[in-house]
């Protein structure tokens, strides 16, 4: 028995003289390789209910900013607006077979058909912001209910001891997003029985709309503590004309957005917005580009596995406009 | 016929005044001083955009890339600022732009005899691509230092006129003279009631079309500096927005007939007020969205009818068709 562990230690000893030399030299981390190969070469096609806003030029420079170096090609095809002329880019494009689709829905309808059919033929489907009724393999974006919720609580709480009368400037009637952020409002007016809704209109996404509403709510109810706006691109309108009312600061103006430096940051800084809850969008790229990375590398059949990433909100208020985190600037970031 | 025939003028006006009127006594808080303001000031830049269409209706043609000329241009001048040209020279830039675009469609039309239903729908998605792919960067173009102190022209206000209201009186007064007090008007309306015989009897035709088209460019670059200076922005997108309807509607319901040649400065003024007292109500009234396009869908509607059995159409016009 003694022998026999003396023998062993001497094997030991041998053992550790042979394997000394062997990690001076480094180990090979055995995945990285085939994590490599999974991504370069792929291509990933991104479809946009438009370019040329702050957020889907974002999206699209923090995509490519994320993959290109893996040696990943991404295209976009634009729809400029038109959902029909998104759905027939998504139709070619599973034709085409490119490694996984960011989809950015025009409604919660129109493209479910054809995402779950480049699902089957084998293409990942990435979700950005706008869901719809089809789960694909992942889903990123803002939880609209979350963000009605919070700029309605925050409108609710400044209005305490004021007229309590507030307006509420919707987007499109027709969009998904003004739809859920309205339910969100609700579900807080509904706590709050002493808060009144003087007005309750959709301005379209459109600034200029929204102003000559807002115009003639204040003009009607100067009294108006708060306003709950659906789009920091649009809120512009809402803003100016609390502006020429003389009452900012007085009228607390609660909108959602992007987070882009200039409209928001510089805007909750000059007053014009009191909250602007920001999906920050660097951020949703970034997760964008994680669920691409995982689902390439991880094998998993297109269908096979489903998630969420709703992303978590950045309240930007007076306290956090001057941080170099809260915003973030486009030219910064198609560098 | 008396004194009493019924105009689409007339009739649009009475609409008008018993929809104040009604408005005045049912909704509180209708009839004040600051209120009419609001209400004029909120469509003073579709008034604007009226007298450029009225100009082009009456010498019978259309312009539809009427809203391209307001998005691109005042555009264009937030995006130079934002990347460093001064104020006076971005402006300078964008009325050449709207001089050169205007002149482009009235040659295509007075020149190259396309139609002008056409030209300008396809000049419009021209500069509107224009604008996109190369102009801006991004579809909404943004407010930059550089433009502190423009924002008068458009949320100014003097002796308490709020500014916009004041453009459009000064705009309406300038459409007015060169229309009834010129030479160059009076031909719009000859060329409007009968292009051929206009054309007989030597008025140079193809010139002044062509200077109605670039009127109207001007006059929509003017409007759209109006817009970005209300709202802060350059809101671009509005290229894809139905504005260009409701320009049609406030021209056609002041009663400036599309077969050209009727109507003047007045008729738009009063499709604006209508258009205006309209919305300002349903706004008070809190009507949703949807609920104001019928309404305001089937107003249109009444006075194209009205404006169809008050003014048939002649035996040239029912030759040639409308526009």
């Amino acid at each position: 028995m003694l022998n026999m562990t003396k023998c062993l230690a001497g094997a030991a000893a041998l053992c550790a003289f042979a394997v000394l030399p062997a990690a001076a030299q480094g180990l090979d981390e055995p995945f990285q390789a085939s994590f490599k190969q999974a991504l370069a070469g792929k291509t990933v096609a991104y479809i946009p209910v438009a370019m040329n806003f702050d957020l889907t030029e974002g999206w699209f420079a923090g995509v490519k900013k994320e993959l290109e170096p893996y040696g990943m090609k991404v295209i976009v095809r634009d729809a400029n607006w038109s959902t029909n002329a998104g759905a027939q880019a998504l139709t070619t494009l599973i034709s085409e077979k490119p490694a996984a689709i960011i989809v950015h829905n025009p409604d919660v309808q129109t493209y479910a058909k054809l995402m779950q059919r480049a699902e089957n033929e084998g293409i990942y489907i990435i979700q950005i912001n706008m869901g719809s009724v089809y789960r694909s393999s992942a889903f990123v974006g803002a939880n609209w209910i979350e963000i009605g919720e919070r700029d309605a609580e925050a409108v609710v709480k400044s209005c305490q001891g004021k007229s309590n009368k507030i307006a509420i400037v919707q987007g499109a009637l027709s969009a998904a997003a003004s739809a859920y952020t309205l339910k969100g409002v609700e579900n807080v007016l509904a706590k709050h029985p002493e808060v009144k809704v003087v007005s309750s209109q959709a301005a379209d996404w459109d600034a200029s709309k929204a102003k000559a509403i807002v115009q003639t709510v204040l003009k009607q109810h100067p009294d108006l503590c708060g306003i709950v706006g659906f789009w920091d691109g649009m809120d512009i309108g809402t803003a100016a004309a609390v502006k020429e009312a003389g009452l900012t600061g007085k009228v607390f103006v609660a909108t959602s957005g992007g987070g882009e430096r200039k409209g928001a940051c510089e805007l909750v800084k000059s007053g014009a917005f009191d909250l602007n809850v920001s999906y920050d969008v660097p951020t949703q790229a970034a997760d964008m580009a994680a669920m691409i990375k995982w689902l390439l590398s991880s094998g998993a059949k297109p269908g096979s596995v489903k998630g969420s990433a709703y992303t978590t909100l950045i309240p930007i208020t007076k306290e956090n406009a001057d941080s170099n985190t809260s915003c973030w600037n486009l030219a910064d970031l198609k560098k | 016929m008396g004194r009493l025939r019924l105009t689409q003028q007339t009739i649009v006006f009475g609409i008008f005044a018993v929809m104040f009127a009604a408005f005045a006594l049912l909704l509180p808080g209708f009839a004040t001083t600051q209120n009419i303001f609001t209400l004029l000031q909120n469509v003073a830049v579709l008034g604007i955009l009226g007298l450029g269409m009225a100009l082009v209706v009456i010498g019978r043609g259309i312009d539809i890339s009427l809203i391209a000329a307001l998005a691109v241009p005042p555009g264009l001048v937030l995006q130079m600022v934002q990347d460093g040209h001064g104020l006076p020279f971005s402006i300078l830039t964008a009325l050449l732009l709207s001089l050169v675009f205007g002149a482009i469609n009235g040659w295509l039309i007075a020149y190259a005899e396309v139609p002008s239903l056409f030209t300008t729908l396809a000049s419009g998605l021209l500069l509107a691509g224009l604008g996109q792919a190369v102009l801006f960067k991004l579809d909404v173009v943004q407010w930059s230092p550089g433009m502190d102190g423009f924002e008068f022209l458009g949320q100014g206000n003097i002796l308490g006129v709020p500014m916009p209201i004041i453009v459009f009186a000064i705009a309406c007064g300038l459409v007015a003279f060169l229309l009834r007090r010129t030479r160059i008007g009076a031909y719009i309306y000859a060329i409007g009631d009968n292009p051929f015989g206009a054309r007989v009897t030597g008025i140079p035709s193809r010139p002044i079309i062509v200077l109605q088209y670039v009127l109207a460019a001007l006059i929509g670059c003017f409007a759209g500096l109006v817009l970005v200076s209300s709202v802060n922005s350059g809101p671009t997108r509005i290229f894809n927005s139905t504005l260009i309807y409701d320009v049609i509607l406030v021209v056609v319901l002041g009663g400036i007939g599309l077969s050209g040649g009727r109507g003047g400065v007045l008729s738009v003024i009063i499709g604006t007020l209508l258009i205006g007292t309209l919305l300002n109500g349903m706004t008070i009234m809190d009507v949703s969205y949807s609920a104001q396009n019928l309404i305001k869908g089937v107003v249109l509607l009444v006075a194209v009818i009205a404006d169809t059995f008050l003014n048939p159409r002649n035996e040239e016009t029912a030759q040639q068709g409308d526009i």
